[in-house]
Parts: C-alpha cells; structure tokens; sequence
C-alpha cells in the first residue's frame, strides 16, 4: 500500500545543497544529571519534510524540546537560517522562525479557536487570523467560537498547527502529530503538511512512530536510538524492513 | 433574634446593611480580582496582598494630606488622584518584588507563599517606622460625606456610593482587558500553559511582571478605597487576607464572574448577620457556610466546562 504514493516530485520539492534552513550541529541535552541526546546532528534544507522515527523513550520529544529551548542545551549548535539560536528564550526563537506543534496538541483548552490562534500571532504584530489559514483548515473557520478544548481530537491537532502556522515560520516541527488520531483524519493531515510545505516552502521536522505516514510525506527518513541518531535515509532507497526493525519493541 | 423590630424596621435594617455589605464587597471584590489574577495566572500564593493595598490606603492619606496642605483649591478632587497614585505606587512595588523575589520561585509554591509572607512582615514593619504604629484616616472632602435620605428610616451613605461605581468601572475594565485586548489573551494563554505559551511566541516574562504589577496596582485601589471604611494601620491588611483567599478559593480560581459572586455573598452574609449577631458569630456562621459549600463543590462556584 505504500507504493502507491505519486512518484512525481511536488513542485517546491526540497532544493538538495541549497543552505540548511534549520542546523544543528552536535546537540547535547539533558535532564539534570542524566544526559538524554548524545550529539545530534542535522540540517534540513528549505522546503524539506523530514521525519525523525524512534520507539518511546528514544530522545523524539526531548529533541523537539531542546530545539524550542523548552529542555536547556547542554553543548552543540541550533541555527535558523543565518540566526543562531542556541543562546536564545524561546519565544525568541519563534521570533526566529522555529514554530512547534507538541505531543499532545496542547491547545489552549479555555481560549475560543479563534483566540488559540491568534496566540500565535504574537511574533508577527498581526491582530487578525490571516484568511489562508482558515482556508488550510476550513473546519476551524466553522467553529472559531468555540473553546478549544471542545474540540475532537483531530480538529485540536489542526487547531495546534493552524497556531503553529500563525506566526509565519520557516520551520515547523511536530511531535508524533498521529497520536491519538484516526486514520483518515491522518491521511488529510499527511496531505495538508504537503500542502502546507509546497504552498509556503516552508521545512517540516516531524517526529513519528507510524512508519506508513512517515514515508507517506518525508523526504527523509531518521531513525533515533538512545539519543543518537543511527540510521538515516532518503525517501526513495529507503529500506522499510530495516527502518521497521528499529520501531519494533 | 428578629423578634424585637417590626417589619418595616426590618426592611430598613436589610436594605441599609445590605448596602453597607456593598462597600464591603466593593473592597472584596477589588482585592479578590488582584489575588485571583495573581493566583490564577502564576500560582503564587502572594500573602503580602494586604500590604500592598494598605500601601494604597497610605499613598490616599499622604495625598489627603498634601492636598489640604498645599491645594485646598484642588481639594475636592483630590481623591482620583489619590487613587491613580496608589495604582501606580502598588503596582511598581509589585513589579519589583515580582523581578526581585518571586520570578526565582516560580515553581516552588510553598516557598513562595514563605516569601510573600516574610515580604508583609517587612512590609508591615515598614510602614510602622514610617507612619507610626498609630492608625491614621483620612480626611474626606466635603461633597462625598453626608447621605442620601431614601426613604424616612433608609440612608445611604454618598461615600460607598462612590467606592461601587469605581468597583464597577475596574471590574469592567479588567474584564475587557482580559478578555479584549492582546495583553489579555496572552495572560489567559500564559495563565492556561506556561510552556506552551512561550511555544507560540509570547515572552511569558514580560506577561508575568506586568500581570503582577497589575494585581497589585487594583490592590492599591481597593487600598484607596479602604480607608472610607476603615482607619489605616500597619496591620490592616491582615485582616483582609485571609478573607479575600477565602473570595478567591470559593468563586473558583479561574473564574472573573466566580470571583465577584462569591465575594458578593460572602461580604452579604457578613455584613447582615453581623447586625444582628456579634461580629464573631457572624464570622462562624459564613465560614460555615463557606466550608459546607465547598465540600459539595470543591472546585468553587463557577467552573469552565471543557475538556481538559
């Protein structure tokens, strides 16, 4: 089933060898004493969607954390572009262009959808949700009223990213954004991050269990073990038996 | 015990400490809406709350003073400026204790609540070498004494007449801040989840101290008009702490509307039976009341149904 994915690039497909949008270089985290990445290294070039697969407990969300700024860094580099943000809060970070979608969804359970999403407008000065937004999501247009915590699962997962994407980022990361969600709710959200990328060129880092969605929207595919990142992969030779072999328990 | 009026008697003295409840919900109600903000947003317990109003109460007397002193002309209208003063005054102490002292606790209630505690005792010992141990009052202009004569047997005081409008006008004007402005929304993303608001671009920092500033500001108000009601000492803030917590845990910490009408019934209650009982039982009986209610409803009376 896999392979019936289009093989026809998307028109703003990841532009190899052009400047990483997002660097890392060398990324050590930890947890007071105990440290949980041991040197990550990455670059995701502008317009690129790369999925970061791991079993629980593997370093996903702390790597998704330490680039926020939510985990303190304990050594190694962060860039967005020219900007290196290693130093910085996170909302500066934001600022910089980092935009996140956490486990979870976190949305503002109290805020009216609409207010959700203008939280994230914060950065760019903007008082109104831009239209293309509800666009992206049409569904959200529909129930701007309503708290969000109100919400179902899945219109919460496009209420996080419609929030993420208020602030106009240039990368976007999501944390297992397929928790916890039905199936064909995620195969729409597969099709709207490609959208998303393709309309705005904008690089997605996501970090996933389900290696079906995972190859369904990557360019690349890594695999991270213990906190270090052991396996990495472009989407066209990528060696499924061996990628699903690290997801197993 | 309402055996020895008849019922027209009965009706005056209802209405007439009713209103007189009124003053003292006004006051509740500006106390209560700084520590519920404070309380809600940070989870800090801020036990010197009723020092920084007392800082209001004196700010109104040292304006009272220097009014009669050097603008008699000015007199009349000195209290609105006493009262932005004492916004102002509270609420740049509250940023400076939020920047020196309670931004490194956050996370650490307890310790927080040691702190604040510890901040109204040298406070309290502050303002005794200041201003004396003694109580102070202040001098009212002429056109807010007196009464207006309701009926034969109902006065009603033109003083708390005044403390309700401006209660009213602040309590409007916080709701539209809250739930209006930008500030507002980023208070109530900060107050719901502090990470995930840093997440999405606000400087929850920046949110903090100024939210701080503003609880304690309003508590500066109520300080202002705290001293229609009562004379001002070191201490009088004591009294009113517990009192407003009280206001704040059984409205329902997250809740404006929650707030307001818990501290109506509370200062109702008080205020009535303590005309007919000692003020103690009076006391009792609305703890009692409280502690009964809060056994059914132990998330207080107004509550957000989402999911959370």
């Amino acid at each position: 089933m896999l392979q019936t994915v289009p093989a026809a690039a998307p028109p703003l497909a990841p532009t190899v060898g052009a400047a990483p949008l997002l660097a890392v270089s060398d990324l050590h985290a930890a947890y007071g004493q105990s440290e949980v990445l041991h040197g990550i290294d990455l670059s995701v070039a502008p317009g690129e969607i790369v999925a970061l697969m791991g079993r629980n407990g593997m370093g996903k969300t702390t790597f998704m954390k330490t680039l926020m700024g939510i985990v303190p860094t304990r050594a190694g580099r962060i860039r967005i572009g020219e900007t290196d943000v290693t130093a910085l809060k996170t909302y500066r970070r934001v600022a910089a262009g980092l935009a996140y979608v956490p486990q979870g969804r976190m949305i503002f359970s109290a805020m009216t959808v609409q207010e959700n999403i203008e939280t994230g407008l914060t950065v760019t000065g903007a008082g109104k949700v831009p239209g293309d937004l509800y666009d992206l999501f049409p569904v959200l247009l529909e129930m701007k009223g309503r708290r969000g915590g109100n919400l179902s699962g899945g219109q919460q997962q496009q209420l996080a990213i419609a929030r993420a994407l208020a602030s106009r980022p240039k990368v976007l990361l999501l944390d297992e954004p397929t928790e916890g969600i039905q199936p064909s709710i995620i195969r729409e959200m597969g099709r709207t991050l490609k959208k998303i990328r393709d309309e705005r060129g904008l690089s997605i880092v996501v970090s996933e269990q389900v290696l079906s969605f995972a190859l369904d929207i990557a360019d690349r595919v890594l695999v991270i073990e213990n906190g270090s990142i052991v396996h990495e992969d472009a989407r066209a030779d990528v060696d499924e038996a061996k990628v699903a072999r690290y997801l197993s328990v | 015990m309402f055996g020895d009026y008849s019922l027209g008697d009965l009706g005056s003295i209802f209405v007439m400490q009713g209103f007189a409840g009124l003053i003292l919900f006004s006051v509740y109600v500006l106390m209560a809406l700084g520590l519920a903000i404070i309380f809600g947003q940070m989870g800090v317990i801020n036990m010197a709350h009723g020092e920084f109003m007392i800082l209001g109460a004196y700010v109104t007397y040292l304006c009272s003073g220097f009014f009669q002193a050097h603008l008699p002309g000015l007199f009349p209208a000195y209290f609105f400026v006493a009262m932005g003063l004492a916004f102002l005054a509270s609420g740049a102490l509250g940023m400076l204790v939020e920047w020196a002292l309670i931004r490194h606790l956050y996370k650490r209630p307890l310790d927080t609540l040691l702190a604040t505690w510890g901040l109204s005792l040298i406070l309290q010992q502050a303002y005794r070498s200041i201003f004396g141990a003694r109580e102070v009052g202040v001098e009212l202009p002429a056109w807010m004494m007196g009464s207006v004569q309701a009926t034969d047997t109902i006065e009603i005081p033109i003083n708390g007449l005044f403390v309700m409008g401006v209660t009213v006008l602040i309590t409007l004007a916080v709701a539209l801040l809250l739930f209006a402005s930008r500030w507002g929304k980023q208070v109530r993303a900060v107050m719901q989840n502090r990470v995930m608001a840093g997440a999405v671009g606000i400087d929850t920092d920046r949110v903090d101290r100024t939210t701080f500033g503003i609880g304690c500001g309003i508590a500066g108000i109520a300080g202002a008009a705290f001293t229609m009601i009562g004379s001002t000492g070191p201490t009088s803030g004591q009294l009113y702490i517990v009192d407003t917590f009280l206001i704040v845990v059984f409205g329902g910490a997250a809740s404006l509307l929650g707030t307001i009408a818990s501290a109506f019934s509370i200062s109702q209650t008080q205020s009535t039976l303590e005309f007919f009982l000692s003020g103690s039982t009076a006391k009792v009986l609305t703890l009692l009341g409280v502690v009964a209610i809060l056994m059914l409803r132990p998330q207080g009376l107004f509550t957000l149904k989402v999911r959370r």
